[in-house]
């Protein structure tokens, strides 16, 4: 049998420590994927930030990283493209190694009603935020498994459970994201590898401008989330202690669904 | 590429599955994979395995049809030749 879990992430309980392999967090040159590279890599993972078109903030995000003493390196690819995945994985593992924790966050909105949704706004947002979190799940599986350890955690949203008027095309990208989360979880249990969803509520990024003031008197906790609230969760799950949670999706909604 | 001959299948296929639990002495031709306890999941790890040293997979509706260790060695062999 390969390596227990806990021999494969060497120096796993320490703050800052080195690891043995690598995070790779797509979407990540702000918001919520930038709160969770940081917060990957101040537990001691290098971190790979990906990127689709904000080079800047990517490169913001790593030189953060390194100057608090971690390790990262920013990685352009739109994860829509069928074809992204490879080169992502390559790139990273010639500089860090394998990944060991995947946080699939990248993703997009394109907010009309169902009536006024066009096809090309409904597949944009399946590509990006369902398809997309499939292929690059797949491609991270097979290092994982032979690894006998892995952490992935897809980025969901209170929306994949419950309405939101205006958001026909990211409900479903999102609930999709949670029942494939739940079953390749039960596919992969018995290798180590922990697959969650982390469904957040209203958090204050670019991706919810405009939108937060008005819905904070909803929000039992009344306040917006930060993307910190998210990453925290986010790093719990990419744990060792994490080690016998998978499947489930965690929300982080200040109340909002309770 | 290692080269396909029925020895070398035979080797790293038992090889493949010796890691994934059974013990080497009860995984024999004959043997079933339900007797091996070996499931699909570990199918699909030996099969990574098999592809990368033999450029073969095995996959899907292919790897369903395989019940025995014999059944994939020949399985292997033939697809390769």
């Amino acid at each position: 049998m390969g390596a227990e879990s806990g021999e494969q992430a060497n120096a796993v309980n320490g703050q800052g420590q080195a690891r043995e392999g690598a995070a790779l967090v797509t979407g990540a040159s702000r918001g919520i994927g930038a709160a969770c590279a940081t917060r990957l890599a101040a537990g001691g993972w290098p971190v790979g930030v990906n990127y689709r078109s904000d080079s800047e903030g990517a490169e913001q995000v790593v030189q953060a990283i390194e100057e608090a003493g971690g390790r990262a390196v920013a990685l352009r690819g739109d994860v829509a493209d069928p074809e992204a995945a490879d080169p992502l994985f390559e790139a990273l593992e010639e500089e860090f190694g394998s990944v060991m924790v995947l946080v699939n966050n990248a993703g997009v909105r394109a907010d009309a009603l169902a009536l006024q949704i066009e096809d090309d706004d409904w597949q944009r947002v399946i590509d990006t935020n369902l398809s997309a979190v499939f292929r690059i799940t797949r491609r991270a599986l097979t290092p994982m498994m032979s690894a006998r350890f892995g952490r992935i955690v897809n980025i969901a949203s209170v929306v994949g459970a419950k309405a939101n008027p205006g958001q026909a095309n990211y409900a479903a990208s999102k609930a999709g994201v949670i029942g494939m989360t739940k079953t390749v979880a039960a596919e992969v249990a018995r290798r180590g590898v922990t697959v969650n969803a982390v469904a957040p509520g209203l958090v204050e990024t670019e991706l919810t401008e405009g939108v937060a003031e008005e819905m904070v008197k909803a929000v039992p906790a009344r306040r917006a989330g930060t993307p910190e609230d998210v990453a925290a969760c986010v790093g719990f799950l990419a744990s060792e202690e994490a080690a016998y949670v998978t499947g489930v999706t965690l929300t982080v909604d200040g109340g909002l669904s309770a | 590429m290692a080269e396909v001959t029925q020895e070398a299948v035979e080797e790293k296929v038992v090889d493949a599955l010796a890691e994934l639990g059974p013990d080497r002495s009860e995984i024999t031709r004959d043997a079933t994979f339900e007797s091996l306890d070996i499931d699909s999941l570990d199918l699909v790890e030996m099969s990574q395995v098999v592809d990368e040293e033999f450029g073969v997979q095995v996959k899907g509706e292919d790897a369903q049809q395989l019940n025995t260790v014999g059944d994939a060695i020949d399985f292997i062999v033939a697809r390769a030749g």
